[in-house]
This record gives structure tokens, sequence and C-alpha cells, in this order.
């Protein structure tokens, strides 16, 4: 009882848990023992016992759940998680959820990240408990979510550690990157009509711990994170980098954004600043966030070192 | 020549005389405005005004050979056809730079051709009996079909719901001459066949029997009617999405404040729809600048108040 209430007082006060710094090893040392309470954005959620046959609807939620060492009690994941290599994507959709063919797989326990209030009721009908975990919007959401995972599934050391690991990562890439980037400008385009994200996204928060400045911001009155701006805004905005997510699904590269008409004026392509990203690993808020950084900072070091 | 970024007005006339043959000013602009106004917003207002004459045109045209006032170029499937071209284009060709052709309009032209040229050959199910109804309701079928299997795809290939629901919304953010050049000749075409037709069209607003026995062949005017409409429909789809709107309520307004005579309304249809357009994107690039509002919004958010102001004031008058 008492650690069950513990566990409930963790998810509530969140932050202080997964801040390894406050309370050192709190989490970690006790709880892989099951049953588990967790509080998800649905209502709080029991597992009864550590889930062996866990389906996965996000592919976010299978990168963090490999990452955390629950990757052998995965037995299938949806049709869009193409990461790591042996997850086993299956034909099943989150965006489409069919609760028989989820049951097929006999979970004991699904992870979602647009899962709804109904699925929720069909899958608990068959004692099958949901576990929420929404779009991050920051990289404490991450944290949460994988240390959330990791008592999910009974490998909460483990998560610890992978948390541990990135915050240190994260720092060190940061750390790298000081002030120098102060003054930039960038662009992060989401598709070939310009869609964008804005400093408030957790895309921008990749950007803004750089403290690179994000061009979109001029547009936050479009009332939303990813507003579509206008071509010749952007041109006029003239960033000094540009980080293309749109590599996959819509074949752009540094060639064809060049290409465009009135975009060879802006600094980052004349200056070779262009920055092809993976789709993937830039819409997911997943272990992989720290590749991202990585190449984020990379771009601006590289930049910084051809115009000194 | 208004814009997010702001370029001052005497600059802007001085810049677009100087491209005139002949003449040569000096704009005093910078090299950057120059180009944001000749590659960006110039193609733009082209662009919108090409496609906004050709839709009302073509809705005009529809309205008149269906004599069905709701009758809009979308009503023989193009924009389902369009529909299901662009989104099997968006989810299976992702790789759409290693082509030499942007495949996503084409998709779009051929989906849409693919639509009316479906629904008029099931339309000629009841040859004999063939009547302007029996071709709408197998538009509609069509239509519904069409918009199941774009539906299913989109939904198989979920990543792809923003880019598909972009196409649908319509817009003219991505405009360049090259969009222009590709819809212009369609545009000219398929609106002077229209044209060059009004008076027929007034004379078939009797009916079709009434028409046949003065002499008039409907059944063939119609087909040609529909078919110079469609592709000009389909060429202003594949570049600009699926604009609503417009080829009704321009139309109409004209109708309403200037009288129904085919004479008055085509012509007027190609000049009403083409400033309208022009303007909605306006708001549409402007109102929130420098994020773009979606242009199919703006013009039923302008469009249907305007044109429920003008059936008001034309009930009162007569």
């Amino acid at each position: 009882m008492s650690r069950r209430l513990s566990l409930l007082l963790c998810a509530l006060l969140f932050s202080a848990c997964a801040t390894p710094s406050e309370e050192p090893e709190a989490v970690p040392a006790q709880s892989d023992e099951f049953p588990v309470t967790i509080d998800t954005d649905l209502g709080s959620i029991e597992i009864q016992e550590r889930p062996e046959n866990i389906v996965s609807l996000s592919p976010t939620a299978t990168e963090m759940l490999f990452a955390v060492g629950a990757g052998d009690q995965v037995v299938a994941v949806d049709d869009q998680s193409d990461f790591p290599p042996e997850a086993p994507t299956t034909d099943l959709s989150e965006f489409e959820p069919n609760v028989e063919a989820i049951a097929s797989y006999d979970p004991d326990l699904v992870v979602t990240s647009g899962g709804t209030a109904d699925l929720k009721r069909s899958l608990g009908k068959l004692d099958i408990p949901m576990l929420l975990q929404p779009a991050a919007t920051t990289f404490e959401d991450t944290f949460d979510q994988l240390a959330d995972l990791g008592t999910a599934t009974g490998n909460v050391s483990e998560a610890a550690d992978v948390v541990e690991e990135m915050r240190d990562r994260i720092d060190d890439i940061v750390g790298s990157i000081g002030d120098q980037a102060e003054g930039l400008t960038y662009y992060h385009e989401l598709d070939d009509t310009y869609f964008t994200a804005t400093s408030e996204t957790f895309i921008g928060e990749v950007y803004s711990v750089f403290g690179l400045a994000n061009i979109a911001d001029e547009a936050k009155g479009a009332g939303t994170g990813y507003p579509q701006l206008s071509a010749e805004y952007i041109v006029e905005a003239d960033p000094d980098l540009i980080f293309l997510a749109d590599t996959k699904c819509c074949g752009q590269s540094a060639e064809t954004v060049g290409a465009r008409p009135g975009w060879g004026q802006i600094a980052a392509v004349q200056e070779d600043a262009v920055v092809p990203l993976d789709d993937s690993i830039a819409s997911r808020w997943g272990p992989r966030i720290v590749d991202y950084l990585e190449t984020v900072a990379d771009a601006v070091t590289d930049l910084l070192a051809a115009r000194s | 020549m208004v814009g997010p970024v702001s370029i001052p007005g005497g600059g802007v006339l001085r810049e677009l005389a100087d491209r005139l043959p002949l003449i040569e000013v000096s704009s005093g602009l910078s090299e950057r405005d120059a180009t944001i106004l000749w590659d960006l917003r110039m193609p733009r207002v082209v662009l919108g005004g090409l496609v906004g004459a050709m839709l009302a045109l073509a809705g005009a045209a529809y309205q008149g050979v269906f004599r069905n006032p709701l009758a809009d170029p979308y009503l023989l499937g193009v924009a389902a056809g369009a529909g299901l071209g662009a989104t099997l284009v968006i989810a299976y060709l992702p790789n759409v730079s290693e082509w030499p052709v942007d495949p996503l309009p084409l998709a779009a032209f051929v989906g849409a051709l693919v639509g009316v040229f479906a629904t008029y050959t099931l339309g000629r199910a009841g040859e004999r009996s063939r009547t302007a109804s029996t071709l709408i309701l197998a538009g509609v079928a069509m239509a519904s079909f069409l918009t199941a299997l774009q539906t299913y795809v989109q939904q198989r290939e979920s990543d792809t719901l923003r880019q598909v629901f972009a196409w649908i919304l319509g817009q003219l953010t991505t405009a360049s001459w090259r969009e222009v050049l590709l819809v212009l000749p369609y545009v000219v075409v398929s609106g002077a066949t229209i044209i060059l037709h009004r008076r027929l069209l007034d004379v078939m607003t009797v009916g079709d029997e009434e028409a046949d026995a003065l002499g008039v062949d409907t059944r063939r005017i119609r087909l040609l009617i529909v078919v110079a409409a469609s592709l000009g429909t389909a060429a202003a789809v594949s570049v600009s999405g699926l604009i609503a709107f417009v080829g009704i309520i321009v139309p109409h307004t004209i109708r309403l404040l200037l009288g129904s005579s085919y004479r008055v309304v085509l012509p007027l249809s190609v000049l009403f729809g083409g400033t309208f357009l022009i303007l909605a994107d306006l708001a549409a690039r402007t109102a929130i600048a420098p994020a773009e509002v979606p242009i199919g919004v703006i013009t039923a958010f302008l469009g249907a108040p305007f044109f429920l102001f003008v059936l008001r004031r034309s009930r009162t008058i007569s």
C-alpha cells in the first residue's frame, strides 16, 4: 500500500523523481515489484504482473521500450515502428486501432501515443491495461515517459540509467557549443509546403537549448506550434541554418531547396548550411533525440568553422 | 502587391515597370526584395487569378449545361479524382525530387480526368433516357467511390495525413512561374471554348427538348462544355488543390447583381473569379502573417457571408 502511494506521489511530482541529482537512487532501488500504478492523461492504470507480451502502437514508445531493456517483452509493434530493426513490426495501426487485432497478440500491456478513451475502455473489457504516452512537449516529458516505461515493464533501474545517460550526453553536446550559437537563426522544415515548428514545440527545444533563434516564432499569432510559413517570409528572414525534416516524406535535399525560386538568396543556402535530417528521428521524442541534438551541434560547428 | 514582407509601393511599381519590354527603370529595391516580388509574390498572384477565373467560369458553365444552381466545377468527380491522384502520389511516391516532372500535379490532373470520364461513361448506362440529372447522379456516385478509395489509402498511410489535408484544403503557397505556365494553356483553351458557347448556353436554359426543337444539339454542346470545363478545372486543381466555393459563389453573385444571361455571366465570371481568389489569397497570406491560412478556409469564410448578404439584398430589391 505504501509503495503504491509512493509511486503515485512519484508520478504526481514527476520532475523531482526523474532528476537523479535531487533524489539519487530513490526510485530505482525498490520497484521492480508488481503490481504498479501509473498515472496517465486518461486516468491511472494498474499493472498486476511484469508484462511479457507488450504491444506498442507508437514508434517512439517502441524505441523507448527497447532502450530501457524491455525489448524481449515486446511481442508486436505498429506499422510505423521501424526502429530498432529487431522490433517485431506488424500491420497493427495506431491511427485506426483494431481491438481484435491487438487482442490476437494476447497482450498484457498496450503502449500508445494517440490511444483514445474508447480504445482504453475496449481494451479494459479484455483486462488489458493501456499506457498512454502522448507526444512530449519538453525533454522532461521524454525522461518521464522513459521512467514510466521502466516502472511499467519492471526495468526501473535500466530506465533510470538511460535517462541519466541521455542527460549527460545532452549536457555534453550543449556544453560543446556554449554560447557560440547565440544570434544564429534557423528554419526547421516539416514538409515542402513550408509547415514548420515554433520554439514552443518539442522540436523547438532541440534548437533552443543551443540558443538558436527560430524564424517561425514570428508566426506565433497563428495559434499553433506548427504554422505554415509564407515562402517570401522565409526568404526575407534569411535563416543561417535550414533543417530538413522532409527528406523522406517529400524527397527534399539541399539541392531541391537551392533550386526553389528565390531561395538562392538565403544565407543557409549560400553557405551550404542546409542540413538534411532523418524524418523519423526528427518527429519522435525517444532516446534518439540525442543523435538529433548532435546533428544540430555539428551543423552549428560546421557553419561557424566555415565563417571564421 | 501586399504580402508578409513589406516592400515600398513605389518600388514595387517601378520594379514591375522595369520588367516590361523597352522600359528601363531603377526600382530602388534590394536584390532580395526584387526576388521576393518577382519570383514568389507575382507568380502567386497570377496563379490565383488564373485558378479563380477558371473555377468561376467552369462553375458557371456547369450550372448552365445542367440547369442546376448547385452545380460546381467539382460536380462530376473532378475533385474526388484529383484528390485520389494526389493522395496516391503523397502516400506511395515519396521521393518526388528524383522525377523530371513533379508527379503530384500530374497525378491530380490525371485523377481528375479519370473521375470525369468514369462519371460520363457510367452516366451513359441509360443512353436513351440520359438527361442532365442522370449525369449529376452518376457524378455523385463516382465522387463517393473515389473519395472512399482516397480515404482508404490515406488511413493506410496515416503519416501522410497532414500533407493530404493541406493539399485538399487548397493552397497557392508554393506557386511559381512553372505552375503558371503549366495551367495557362488549359485555362486559355477551355475558357475560350466555354465563352464562345455563351449564346447556346442561354438557349439551353429553356430545357433540353425545347432547345433541341430550336435546332441546338444539346447533347453535343453539353459534352463539349463539360469536357472543356473539366479539363480547365483539372488543370487548376492540379496546381492549387481543392479551393472550395469559388465556382458557386462567383457566378451566382454576378447573376444576382447583373442578370442571368450567360453572355454576361461567363465573361464576368473570369474577371470576378480571378479577382476574388487574388483577394482571398491576399487574406490567406497576410491575416496571420508570416503564417498562412489555407485559402479554402478564406474563400468559404469570406465568401459565404458575402454571398448571403447579396442574396438578402437582391430579395429586398425584387
